[in-house]
């Protein structure tokens, strides 16, 4: 014991007398520090390895607090030389000041060549101002796919407290949206560090240990880049969305959403104006309308219509009923999209000229409970959890709903509405993608899925794609083969709705709809839609599905206001089904 | 019950000892989160005036009663500190990456802290009570073993290595206080280090990378390589004299790790140079030596053994930590005893002082 007291106090006197000068010169003026190496975050590629997100040197202006001699003359010199909001960088700079003043603060990212060059001849002038080069997050194709793909920002308060971010710190920019959200952990790659001393004006005098940051993994999307940028600019100027999946594994092939924003912008930085200037813009260019986007989904309802009937045996395929232009119930008329009426149809005829009131009497027959049954055991009205964020669940009607909702009882003539898709029906694109999938693969709902696999180097040990069925249509396939026949005269047969998404050598099937906004005054639902302001347009849609025989590629195009969704969605489905098939048009 | 001359025969210099001590660990405490204070952060200092309040009231709650009950209760206290242990497994509070705390609505406990003290009882108790004092063979050694490794395994699985390790050297200091002859140990000591490759084999990847990194810290600098960097600037820095209360560079802008807990004692000797370091290493020195003077004039075995152990948790305490700051031992975070913050450490350390206080008064006095 007396030994090691003989020790310890040899240690003190070794380590404060003998070597304490050395000691104290370290204290004073060299200082040991910690640097961090950061990863170089995983890449993203689509389905065939085409790059669609690196990393690119930026520059970032800092300030260390510490070192500053004047903030009001500094902020007044920087807010000369640099583009930058004042009152941002004040606030962050006065914050630091109250915690660690020796952290730098980074006030902009992504200086252009003319702000890094006005800021380094002034440096000498401005004590405590920094200028790192820093990797940045860019889309190359800047706006393609930027729902999917989603975006990074400083990570916040909540985050900090998750597994998902252990590695990561304040001021981290992490993962805030999408893929880049989803698989943050993967994508991040493990930070390096090393142990520096440094002198008192904060130069590296010698690196004492280092640490080699580790990067993260790549990541390669289901997404088939010229098939996604076909359906970006089939929206541009429009808002909608479109979605193309695989029907027999729930790929997703494209996915688009408009109006849309530049994940770039975020990687800079962005200050309060840009953002307020985002989230104030009257289309939400943020919200991911594949998958939170609520639209009535008009006459493709008829589909479920159609199936339930058939399936409690309600509708006789064969039975003809007469339309005449209009249906009247309870003293009030229901129309017919088509002035005139379609005459004597049966099932088959109804689908495909898309029939209203033929709907209406099926609905009628129905009833809501059980239209609103098979509605929710087809996969509408509920999450398909793709996962990617905000995902809405639309919304099917039934009676105690309505009495919970609106606390009135449900009328019956809300039914017939509900028959042809309108009243309060709400689907979203990513939901009718994956019902006319199933009813196309034999009723399996597949979970929806962008990412095919993630690893390093061409590895794919962090994730496979493997299909991922959620469930299963309890439906005779006779039923299922009928309607799916009528889907394919919707496109291929005289009168046929969806005339304008047929091909020459690939069969295609498909249905239009055409969901109203508000109920117009008689005399204005028959004239041109340009005469009608945007915002009481009808949502046109289409759904469509390749080849008919054996389905490769099922598409949803919403276009919000459109018009017709035979006259403008069809269009858009064909255009994306040539770029799939590379072929030309019928 | 109580005895007149029990209060004539009350230890006053030990209870000084410990007030300058605490007084010590609380003026310390002050400087080292004095900058902390700024950002709300600055309640340390009064709670360790709490703890050592609290730890002082039980300091002469253990003083009341007889030792010799403890004889009795030794199996109770042991089986109960064991439940707690269990406990923290199963409901205790994630710290850290490890689950040590048990929490008890108010308050939290530290069961490893209470496991240490039931432990020393158990052993004192078992090697006072075996007929053949001194000469133990291998196999009497079997059964206070089996007492140490339940609590050491349970502890390493919270995992908080550094306490475990604790537990076994000052079971062993026990062992080698009780007499056991030379040869035994030698065969248990090498019977033990070849053992380690079999033991080692059963063990999973991650608690073998874990085990790595508590016994070569080093390895990660730009973990405890760097708190070592820090701490050894921070001691050397302080000179002859030191740079004054409240005037430590090192602590003043957060270089030290911990500077509260673990690495408390670079506060001093930043701030009070080599003398107030020597001071503190003598006032720790005197307490022990009292300790073992207190043990060796103890009117039986059982009750030198208890103060043995107390004194030898003290002195491991004192040697590890003082050891890794200065940078001679690997960082395995362990607490300077009395020193640092930390209710659970202060307050069982305050439980164990009162039963030498305890021993100590009844020195002098016989059954009837």
């Amino acid at each position: 014991m007396v030994v090691v007291f003989g020790i310890l106090f040899v240690r003190l006197w070794f380590l404060q007398i003998i070597h304490g000068s050395r000691y104290r010169t370290e204290s004073e003026n060299n200082r040991i520090d910690l640097r961090d190496i950061m990863p170089s975050r995983g890449l993203v590629f689509d389905r065939n390895g085409r790059l669609l997100v690196d990393n690119r040197p930026s520059f970032i202006l800092g300030v260390i607090p510490e070192n500053v001699r004047n903030l009001d003359d500094l902020l007044s010199d920087l807010s000369r030389l640099v583009d930058i909001d004042r009152s941002t960088a004040e606030e962050k700079i006065k914050r630091a000041l109250t915690g660690d003043p020796f952290r730098c603060v980074h006030l902009k990212r992504g200086l252009s060549r003319d702000e890094l060059a006005r800021v380094e001849t002034h440096m000498v002038t401005m004590p405590g101002v920094t200028i790192e080069v820093k990797p940045q997050r860019h889309c190359i194709n800047e706006t393609l796919a930027a729902h999917l793909i989603g975006y990074l920002g400083e990570i916040d308060k909540e985050q900090l407290g998750k597994k998902e971010y252990a590695g990561n710190k304040l001021g981290d920019f992490v993962g805030k949206y999408g893929i880049e959200k989803k698989w943050h952990e993967y994508l991040d790659g493990t930070r390096g560090g090393q142990q520096v001393e440094v002198d008192a004006s904060g130069r590296i005098l010698r690196v004492l240990y280092q640490k080699e940051a580790e990067p993260g993994a790549d990541v390669y999307l289901t997404i088939d880049k010229d098939l996604q940028v076909v359906a970006e600019q089939s929206l541009k100027d429009q808002a909608g969305a479109i979605v193309a999946m695989r029907p027999k594994s729930g790929e997703i092939l494209a996915a688009a959403s408009s109006p849309t924003f530049n994940p770039n912008d975020f990687a800079k930085g962005m200050d309060k104006r840009d953002w307020q200037e985002l989230i104030s813009h009257r289309y939400f260019p943020l919200q991911n309308r594949v998958i939170s986007g609520q639209y009535p989904p008009g006459s493709l309802f008829k589909i479920v219509v159609a199936l339930a009937g058939l399936e409690e045996g309600i509708i006789d395929p064969d039975e003809k009923l007469f339309c005449g232009g209009s249906y009247t119930f309870q003293g009030r008329e229901y129309r017919d999209w088509k002035e005139g009426g379609h005459g004597y149809v049966d099932l088959h005829r109804a689908l495909v000229e898309s029939c209203d009131v033929y709907f209406y009497k099926m609905g009628q027959r129905l009833g809501i409970e059980t239209i609103a049954k098979y509605a929710k055991h087809l996969g509408l009205g509920r999450n398909t959890g793709i996962q990617l964020g905000d995902e809405k669940q639309g919304l099917i009607p039934n009676r105690a709903w309505k009495l919970r909702r609106w606390h009135v009882p449900w009328q019956d003539g809300e039914t017939l509405s509900v028959a042809v898709g309108q009243s309060f029906v709400l689907i979203t694109p990513i939901q009718i993608a994956r019902f006319v999938s199933a009813l196309f693969n034999g009723g399996i709902l597949y979970k929806p899925q962008a990412t095919l696999w993630i690893g390093r180097n061409g590895k794919k040990d962090l994730f496979e794609f493997k299909p991922e069925p959620a469930g299963t249509w309890d439906l005779a396939k006779q039923n299922m083969e009928f309607v799916k026949k009528g889907l394919y005269g919707v496109v291929n047969e005289p009168h046929g709705t969806g005339w304008r998404a047929r091909l020459k050598n690939i069969s295609v099937a498909g249905k239009t709809g055409t969901s109203q906004v508000i109920s117009l005054p008689e005399d204005k639902e028959t004239g041109q839609e340009n005469d009608i302001p945007y915002k009481f347009r009808d949502h046109a849609w289409f759904v469509a599905i390749a080849p008919f025989e054996d389905p490769e590629i099922a598409v949803a195009v919403v276009v919000e206001h459109g018009g017709k969704g035979g006259a403008v969605a069809a269009p858009i489905a064909k255009a994306l089904l040539q770029e799939y098939y590379k072929t030309e048009a019928l | 019950m109580f005895d007149r001359r029990l209060i004539d025969n009350f230890d006053w210099i030990l209870l000084a000892v410990l007030i300058v001590m605490g007084l010590l660990s609380v003026f310390n405490l002050y400087s080292a989160t004095y900058t902390v204070r700024a950002f709300g952060g600055g309640q340390i200092f009064v709670k360790q005036i709490c703890w050592y309040g609290v730890g002082f009231l039980i300091l002469l709650l253990m003083t009341t009663f007889d030792y010799h009950m403890l004889n009795r209760l030794a199996y109770p206290l042991f089986f109960l500190s064991l439940v707690l242990l269990v406990a923290v497994l199963k409901v205790g509070k994630v710290a850290h990456g490890s689950q040590r705390w048990l929490s008890l609505g108010l308050f939290s406990v530290q069961p490893s802290e209470i496991v240490k003290i039931s432990l020393v009882i158990i052993l004192a108790k078992h090697f006072s009570e075996d007929e053949r004092i001194g000469n133990y063979r291998l196999r009497d050694l079997v059964r206070p073993l089996i007492l140490t490794v339940i609590p050491f395994m349970l502890i390493v699985y919270q995992p908080d290595l550094g306490t475990a390790l604790m537990l076994l050297i000052v079971s062993f200091s026990i062992i080698v206080f009780a007499h056991v002859n030379w040869k035994s140990i030698v065969i248990f000591l090498s019977t033990a280090v070849l053992s380690t490759p079999l033991l080692w084999a059963t063990l999973q990847g991650y608690q073998r990378k874990r085990i790595i990194a508590f016994l070569r810290p080093d390895l990660d600098p730009l973990g405890a390589a760097y708190h070592v960097t820090q701490s050894k600037i921070a001691i050397g820095s302080g000179l002859f004299w030191g740079k004054g209360f409240l005037k430590g560079t090192q602590t003043r802008l957060h270089f030290l790790p911990q500077q509260h807990t673990d690495f408390s004692f670079s506060v001093l000797a930043e701030e009070w140079g080599f003398v107030g370091s020597a001071v503190v290493l003598f006032l720790y020195l005197f307490l022990i030596l009292w300790c073992i003077n207190i043990a060796r004039s103890s009117k039986d075995r059982f009750g030198a053994l208890l103060v043995i152990g107390v004194a030898a948790s003290i002195f491991w305490h004192l040697t590890i930590n003082v050891g890794m700051v200065t940078g001679l031992l690997p960082v395995v975070g362990i607490p300077l005893a009395l020193f640092s913050y930390g209710g659970s450490s202060v307050i069982s350390t305050m439980a164990a002082m009162g039963l030498v206080m305890n021993v100590s008064m009844r020195r002098f006095m016989f059954q009837a």
